[in-house]
């Protein structure tokens, strides 16, 4: 019996999620909505199947997600019956920071790496799954899959540790965690095979639809509420378009797009010139954006 | 490409079979750059990474100012100013007949030990050898742990062939000596190709410059080679990762099938306490099997209350491992 690529990449996934179930002693699985959550939630499911999530899941609001996303998780956390833990940084939230007037990184920054760091602090997880790909960006490409981070949640990208054949090294200093990538191994194509053959639900803001969009700094910006200000000059209008990548509205480009089902899309992937995170304006705010924010503790 | 197609070309996909392979050797033999060029020749690189490539390439780049492939997987700040691999990077790229994985390794010493994890997953090794300088001892210490590790397939690119003039008896020298390291560690399965990575040459085609050679290319090469799954053949083993024990109804142990296959009602015994029972139910994630094979992850249930745990492993009762209390 041959196993096909995505057959090998199920099993390491789920390999992966039991192993740090099976070694650590309060992992969380730290949910994005994303369509690579989607799939690492099903993978999650089928690992620990017939028993319920031995893990609780952690959301990291920055209050500026698409509408949508935040009414797929809630729809999904209640679906599967999950635990789902819904956090936001609460000085960033008193101090009113958001990417239209303290641009990208402060935002990121404050909503999302110091946020996740507070949480993972406050709840105590000692390992987190990420849906990361090691396809979707080159300091990704680097890391490990059971990756060590200091009681800072810092990585250092020279002091990684030998991860030989299947044997993951769960072992920790106090204070240390553990950052976990089930899905290191899988490219955007698998995912949306994975996603076609398995009937996944994902978020439909990945699927063409007419909406109203903004174009700013080069980018599709959908207008996702009436937070968004309208410069003058910029008038909204209906698109076609889809998301290659979610994150927070007003830094999530969408494309023109006609693909509005997966086989769709997955056509459109190959033929496209232009990668995935193309449309993810917090990836060019700096050189080396990625790495700096992995460094800082980003997941 | 219409939507039938794509159901064409995912089935095509799932046809597909999956090579692992690492590229190593010495420092600046060229392996950043090899693969740079086969991302770049097998369409993988998209156009926004390619704008980026050209920034860099004049910022740090190595090459005057041209595309320097070799930034496309020297991925951490560290290694792009220093023009240097620190650590293992794994890419993806296709063709039609096969998907790779492959992980660059650094080739400095003092980072071996980062070229043994992305080593330790790979099915074969490109070992790049720089034909101006031959066999080094860093190409010989590489080899060395290719072996020890278990891989047996090696592919020795002899790259930078445009700087000795594609000479014919260059590449056949370095292939006698390499040909004899090889043979003395116990790598048996080489073959020798003459490459220039910068220029593609013998990557994904061939040129008027190595006409003399007639071996297959690199990209012939890795979609050819034969892919052993030996552990296919071998009896029932499966190290049990953790119990899944929801209620007291259900007792399942988990774990991925290292070798052989197993089907219901199989006589199975657990290691190290010895105890034996039969596999009374099969799960691949939700779904209820009657057979699984190595490389897949199950849930096991068996007919008797016995005790297993984490550690433990389920192998044929038929065909046990041997057990031994010493060396």
């Amino acid at each position: 019996m041959t196993l096909t690529v995505l057959q090998r990449l199920e099993a390491e996934s789920m390999h992966i999620m039991r192993e740090v179930v099976a070694e650590c002693e309060r992992p969380v699985m730290l949910y994005s909505i994303g369509k690579d959550s989607s799939v690492m939630l099903h993978l999650a499911m089928k690992a620990f199947y017939p028993a319920k999530l031995p893990f609780p899941l952690l959301h990291i609001d920055t209050t500026w997600k698409f509408r949508e996303m935040i009414a797929f998780r809630d729809a999904t956390a209640k679906r599967l019956g999950l635990d789902l833990h819904v956090y936001v940084n609460p000085e960033g939230l008193k101090m009113g920071i958001n990417p239209f007037t303290h641009g990208s990184a402060l935002h990121t920054d404050v909503m999302k790496t110091q946020a996740l760091k507070q949480a993972l602090d406050a709840y105590g997880f000692d390992s987190a799954f990420g849906g990361a790909r090691r396809d979707e960006e080159r300091s990704r490409a680097k890391e490990r899959v059971f990756s060590i981070r200091s009681a800072q949640h810092q990585w250092d990208p020279k002091q990684q540790r030998p991860e030989l054949w299947r044997l993951y090294n769960t072992r920790k200093r106090k204070g240390e965690s553990l950052r976990v990538f089930p899905l290191s191994n899988w490219t955007e194509i698998d995912v949306w095979h994975y996603i076609h053959l398995e009937s996944i639900p994902v978020v439909p803001l990945y699927f063409a639809k007419p909406r109203p969009v903004v174009w700013r700094d080069g980018a599709w910006i959908l207008v996702d509420d009436d937070r968004m200000p309208i410069g003058p000059g910029e008038a909204p209008e209906m698109r076609e378009v889809r998301f290659r990548t979610l994150g927070c509205y007003p830094l999530s480009g969408a494309i023109d797009s006609r693909a509005a089902t997966v086989p769709a899309i997955i056509q459109e992937i190959l033929q496209t010139r232009l990668s995935e995170r193309q449309g993810r304006m917090i990836d060019h705010d700096q050189s080396a954006s990625m790495e700096k924010k992995k460094v800082d503790g980003y997941f | 490409m219409s939507s039938p197609d794509v159901e064409t070309y995912l089935r095509t996909q799932e046809r597909r079979s999956l090579l692992r392979f690492i590229t190593c050797g010495s420092v600046d033999d060229g392996k950043s750059t090899l693969i740079g060029r086969l991302l770049y020749d097998s369409k993988m690189v998209f156009e926004d990474q390619l704008a980026a490539l050209a920034v860099d390439s004049k910022k740090v780049g190595t090459r005057g100012g041209d595309l320097d492939f070799a930034l496309l997987v020297d991925g951490l700040s560290a290694e792009r100013e220093q023009g240097i691999t620190i650590d293992v990077a794994y890419r993806f790229f296709s063709t039609d007949k096969r998907h790779f994985i492959v992980a660059d390794t650094p080739g400095h010493e003092q980072y071996t030990r980062n070229m043994v994890t992305g080593a330790s997953t790979a099915d074969l090794a490109v070992i790049l050898i720089d034909a101006r300088k031959g066999v080094l001892t860093q190409t010989r210490r590489h080899s060395f742990i290719v072996a020890l590790l278990g891989i047996r397939r090696v592919v020795a690119a002899i790259n930078k062939m445009d700087l000795v003039d594609y000479s014919r008896g260059v590449f056949n020298q370095i292939q006698r000596d390499y040909d004899e390291c090889a043979a003395r560690i116990g790598l048996t399965d080489v073959t020798c190709i003459p490459v220039s990575a910068i220029h593609g040459h013998n990557i994904a085609a061939r040129g008027p410059e190595m006409s003399w050679y007639d071996g297959p290319t690199l990209f012939e090469q890795l979609e050819s080679v034969e892919i052993g799954h030996e552990e296919a053949s071998r009896p029932f083993r499966m190290p049990v990762q953790w119990t899944n024990r929801p209620d007291s109804t259900f007792r399942g142990s988990a774990g991925l099938i290292v070798s052989g296959a197993v089907r219901l009602d199989d006589p199975v015994r657990i290691l190290p306490s010895g105890s034996d029972s039969r596999v009374a139910r099969i799960l691949v994630g939700d779904r209820d099997v009657d057979t699984a094979a190595s490389g897949q992850s199950v849930t096991v249930t068996l007919t008797d209350d016995v005790d297993v745990s984490r550690g433990d492993v389920l192998v044929a009762r038929d065909a046990p491992p041997s057990v031994a209390g010493r060396w």
